[in-house]
C-alpha cells in the first residue's frame, strides 16, 4: 500500500475529508455519495469511537466492493446500540449470530458465496475485544488458519464495555475495570497478561494484518481499502476510545487516541503475509503520562499519590513497542 | 438402487444427493464416517457447487452453518454427543434465527464418564431447542429422513436434526435402497429462503428483541413447530409417492389397535421391541409398540390416539432427565392427559448397553403383571450400585464413582494393583 500523510499546517492534524484536496484523494467519509453503512439514529454514547470507527471502515469497505458486502457482527455495543428492535441502523447487509462466533459465521457467509459462484460479495466480520480476542478467538484463529475470504475487524476498546466495563484479554496492565478494580497494594489490571493480537494473527501468516485508530481515519480508510484489493483471511484491529469505559472526556476520544499512538503504547502498522511491511511513525513523541492522565481508569496513578514505578513500568512497555516496530524516525519530534 | 452399504456412507451418499452448497465438518465418533464420505464426493468432483469445510470446533460446524444458511445456501453438518454439547449456544440461535439448516446427530452418550456408545442423552438434551428432531428406525429411513428434512426444514424455515443410533446404525451394513439424484430432485426443489443477506435488499438479521416482543417471537416459534405437525405427514406422503417406500412422519404404531400392553420407544430399538412383539403375539398376548418419529414437534394427538384404548404403556427410553427420570415418558405422559393408563418408565440402553430381546421379555412379562417399579432401570446390576452407595455412605472420600464401579466389575483390577 502507497499512501502519503499530507500535512495540513491550517490545522496541525492530517485532517480528513479537506476540500483542498483532489477528489481521487478525499476521504470516503467526505462523499456525499458514501454508503453510510450504519446510519445515524443509533444509540452509541456521545463520543463512541467504537461507532466512529465502524462507520468509517465499512463505508470504506462499501465504496471498495461496488456496494457488495455483507457483514456479520458480534454480540456487544457495536450489535446492541445498533439494533434495538424494532431499529436498525445498518443500510448493508447484516448478521448478528453469537458473542463468540462472527469469524465462523463470516466464514459461512464467505463459502454460500462462493458455492453460488457470487465471490463479486464480499463479506466482514467484526466485533469488540471480547469478541474477538477471548470469546470468539478460537473461531478467528480457524478462519486465519483456513485462510477464509473474510476482512475481520476488533474494535479494541480494551475491556467488556456492553456487559459493563470487565477487563477483557486487550485490557492494558494497571487499567481499572469492574473486575479489575483499583483497590489494593496492586489496583488495577495485573502487569504481565493479556495478549497481542495483531502478532497472533499474524503467526498465522494470512495475507493481511494491520493496525489503526480513529485518530487518523484517513489512515483507517485506506487499510480498509487495501484490505479489500486482497482476498483470503485479513485482520483490521482499531483502537477505539471508549469514553464511559476509560473515563475519558466525550470529546476527547480522537485526541487519547492519537496519544495512544504518539506515546507509542499503540503502535500502528500493517504487515503482509506475517511480515511487518510498514509502521505508521509516531510526528510527536509523548510520555505516556500524557495518554494516561486523561482517563478515569488510570486516575489510581496519581491520586492519591503517585505511583511513579506504576507509571515507569507502562513507559517501558510503550518504549519497547517504539524499539520492536522502529516507530521513531528523523522527523519525529519530542515533545518538551 | 439397492445397495449393501454402512448406515454413515448411506446417508452422506443422499445428502450429497440432496445438493447441499455448504458442508462443515469437524470430527466426533461415531459420526464421523458420514463427513468422511461427504469429504470424498466433494474433493473427487462427484458433488459440486459445494463447499467443504473443515472447521477448529463443533462450534464453528454450526457457526459456519448459520452464516452459509442466512447467505441462503442449503447448510449441512453431522455430529454427536460432546459435540453437539460443545454447539448448543450455535444450536438454539440457528432455531431462534430460523435458517433450514439440517444437522445429522449419531446418538451417543454424554460424559462424564466420557463413553462413544450410544444413548439418545444428546439430542434429549436439545429437545427444547427449537429444531424439529426425526428419530430414523433403521439406516433404510436414515437415508430417507435426510432428504424429507430438507424438505421440511426450508418449507418452515426451521432446521431439522436427524438423529440416527451411534454405531447401532451408523456403523452397521445393511441393505439401503439408496434415494437416486433424480428421485431427490423430483421430491426436494431449489432452496428458496424466506431471508437472505442480498446487498440489493439489505436486511438486519439477528436484532435483539427486549421484552415488548420477545414472548411474541418465542410464540411464534412454536406456533412453526405446530404447522410442521401438519408438514411432517404431507411429507412422507409425497416421499412414499416418489419413492415408493414409508419413511418418516410422526409415529409408527406395530400392532397396536387391540394391544393391552403398548412399548413406546425411538430409534433402532424398535427393531428388536417388534421382533418381542411379534413373538408375545404368537402367544396369543395382546401386545404392540408405538415407534415415534418426531419427538419435536411432539405429536400429542397422534401419541394419544395410538394409546388411548391401551390398559398400559411401557415407555423404554436412552436417556435419563437425572433427579427425575423419564423425558419421553413424560411427554407421553402429557399425551395421555385425563385417560387413566398404567404408565411406566423404564430407562435402557445408557452409554452402549445392549438391550436384548430376553430382558423385553421378562420386562413386559412383569409390565403385564403390573409388578414394574414406574422407573425401571433395565438390567441394571443391583448388587454394584449398592456397593458403592454402600462406600459414599461409610467413606466421605470414597473416590470418583465410575472408577470405583469399574474396579469393582474387575475390568481395570490386574492393571489397579
Amino acid at each position: 500500500m502507497t499512501t502519503s500523510p499530507i500535512k495540513f499546517y491550517q490545522v496541525g492534524s492530517f485532517a480528513v475529508g479537506n476540500r483542498l484536496l483532489d477528489p481521487q484523494h478525499r476521504s470516503v467519509q467526505s462523499d456525499t455519495g458514501r454508503s453510510n453503512s450504519i446510519n445515524s439514529g443509533h444509540r452509541a454514547c456521545q463520543g463512541c469511537g467504537e461507532a466512529l470507527g465502524a462507520r468509517y471502515a465499512l463505508d470504506a469497505a462499501m465504496r471498495a466492493t461496488d456496494g457488495k458486502l455483507v457483514a456479520v457482527n458480534a454480540t456487544g455495543c457495536l450489535e446492541v446500540f445498533s439494533t434495538p428492535y424494532p431499529e436498525t441502523s445498518w443500510q448493508i447487509p447484516w448478521l448478528h449470530s453469537l458473542f463468540g462466533n462472527a469469524p465462523a459465521v463470516a466464514t459461512g457467509v464467505a463459502a454460500a458465496l462462493r458455492a453460488k459462484g457470487r465471490e463479486d460479495i464480499r463479506v466482514v466480520g467484526q466485533g469488540g475485544d471480547g469478541g474477538t480476542v477471548d470469546i470468539g478467538f478460537g473461531t478467528l484463529s480457524g478462519m486465519f488458519e483456513r485462510n477464509d475470504d473474510v476482512l475481520y475487524i476488533c474494535y479494541d476498546n480494551e475491556a467488556y464495555m456492553n456487559t459493563g466495563i470487565q477487563r477483557s484479554g486487550a485490557t492494558p496492565p494497571a487499567a481499572r475495570t469492574m473486575t479489575t478494580q483499583a483497590v489494593g497494594p496492586n489496583p488495577g489490571n495485573t502487569f504481565g497478561q493479556g495478549k497481542n493480537l495483531p502478532l497472533i494473527a499474524m503467526a498465522h501468516e494470512i495475507p493481511y494484518v494491520a493496525t489503526a485508530t480513529v485518530a487518523e481515519l484517513r489512515d483507517l480508510e485506506a487499510k480498509v481499502e487495501h484490505a479489500m484489493s486482497l482476498r483470503g483471511a485479513r485482520y483490521l484491529h482499531v483502537l477505539v476510545p471508549c469514553p464511559l469505559g476509560w473515563g475519558s472526556a466525550s470529546g476527547d476520544t480522537i485526541k487519547v487516541a492519537r496519544l495512544a499512538k504518539e506515546s507509542g503504547i499503540f503502535p500502528v502498522f500493517e504487515a503482509h503475509d506475517g511480515e511487518v511491511s510498514s509502521v505508521s511513525k509516531i510526528r510527536r513523541r509523548v510520555p505516556v503520562e500524557d495518554y494516561l492522565s486523561l482517563q478515569a481508569r488510570y486516575a489510581h496513578l496519581f491520586n492519591p499519590t503517585r505511583q511513579d514505578e506504576v507509571i515507569a513500568r507502562i513507559q517501558a512497555g510503550a518504549d519497547r513497542n517504539i524499539a520492536r516496530f522502529g516507530l521513531l524516525d528523523e522527523q519525529t519530534e519530542v515533545a518538551r | 438402487m439397492l445397495r449393501q452399504i454402512e448406515g454413515s456412507a448411506a446417508v452422506a451418499a443422499t445428502v450429497a444427493c440432496c445438493r447441499p452448497e455448504v458442508i462443515c465438518a469437524y470430527p466426533i465418533s461415531p459420526q464421523t464416517h458420514i463427513v468422511e464420505g461427504l469429504s470424498r464426493l466433494v474433493k473427487s468432483g462427484e458433488l459440486t457447487g459445494c463447499e467443504y469445510i473443515n472447521v477448529e470446533s463443533e462450534f464453528a460446524a454450526m457457526s459456519v452453518a448459520i452464516g452459509a444458511s442466512a447467505a441462503g445456501a442449503r447448510a449441512y453438518t453431522a455430529t454427536a454427543s460432546q459435540g453437539l454439547l460443545f454447539m448448543v449456544e450455535a444450536v438454539y440461535n440457528a432455531a431462534g434465527l430460523g435458517l433450514p439448516i439440517v444437522m445429522t446427530v449419531a446418538n451417543r452418550a454424554i460424559g462424564a464418564p466420557i463413553n462413544i456408545w450410544n444413548d439418545h442423552s444428546d439430542t434429549m438434551s436439545q429437545r427444547d431447542s427449537g429444531w424439529i428432531q426425526l428419530y430414523a428406525e433403521t439406516n433404510q429411513e436414515a437415508a430417507d429422513l435426510h432428504v424429507q428434512a430438507f424438505r421440511i426444514a426450508e418449507e418452515l424455515s426451521l432446521p431439522v436434526m436427524v438423529c440416527m443410533d451411534g454405531f447401532i446404525l451408523t456403523h452397521a451394513y445393511e441393505q439401503v435402497d439408496l434415494p437416486t439424484q433424480e428421485q431427490v430432485d423430483t421430491f426436494l426443489p431449489p432452496m428458496v429462503p424466506r431471508q437472505v443477506l442480498d446487498p440489493d435488499e439489505p436486511v438486519s438479521i439477528g436484532a435483539m428483541v427486549g421484552p415488548e416482543a420477545f414472548a411474541e417471537v418465542r410464540y411464534l416459534a412454536h406456533a412453526k413447530q405446530m404447522q410442521a405437525l401438519e408438514l411432517i405427514p404431507k411429507v412422507a406422503q409425497d416421499f412414499t409417492r416418489v419413492f415408493g417406500r414409508d419413511s418418516g412422519g410422526l409415529v409408527h404404531p406395530y400392532r397396536c389397535e387391540d394391544a393391552e400392553t403398548i412399548v413406546v420407544a425411538l430409534g433402532s430399538v424398535l427393531g428388536t421391541i417388534k421382533d418381542v412383539v411379534d413373538e408375545q403375539r404368537a402367544q396369543g398376548l395382546r401386545v404392540g409398540v408405538l415407534g415415534i418419529t418426531s419427538f419435536r414437534p411432539f405429536p400429542l394427538e397422534a401419541v394419544r390416539a395410538a394409546l388411548s384404548r391401551a390398559a398400559r404403556v411401557v415407555v423404554v427410553e436412552k436417556a435419563l432427565a437425572v433427579g427425575i427420570g423419564g423425558i419421553v415418558a413424560a411427554n407421553v405422559r402429557m399425551a395421555l392427559a385425563g385417560i387413566q393408563i398404567h404408565g411406566y418408565t423404564v430407562i435402557a440402553g445408557l452409554g452402549g448397553r445392549p438391550i436384548t430381546k430376553a430382558s423385553l421379555h421378562e420386562l413386559l412379562t412383569r409390565a403385564r403383571a403390573d409388578d414394574l417399579d414406574e422407573l425401571t432401570f433395565l438390567d441394571l446390576d443391583w448388587e454394584l450400585v449398592e456397593r458403592e452407595l454402600r462406600r459414599t455412605r461409610e467413606q466421605r472420600r470414597s473416590g470418583p464413582a465410575a472408577e470405583n464401579i469399574l474396579r469393582d466389575v474387575g475390568i481395570i483390577a490386574a492393571r489397579v494393583k
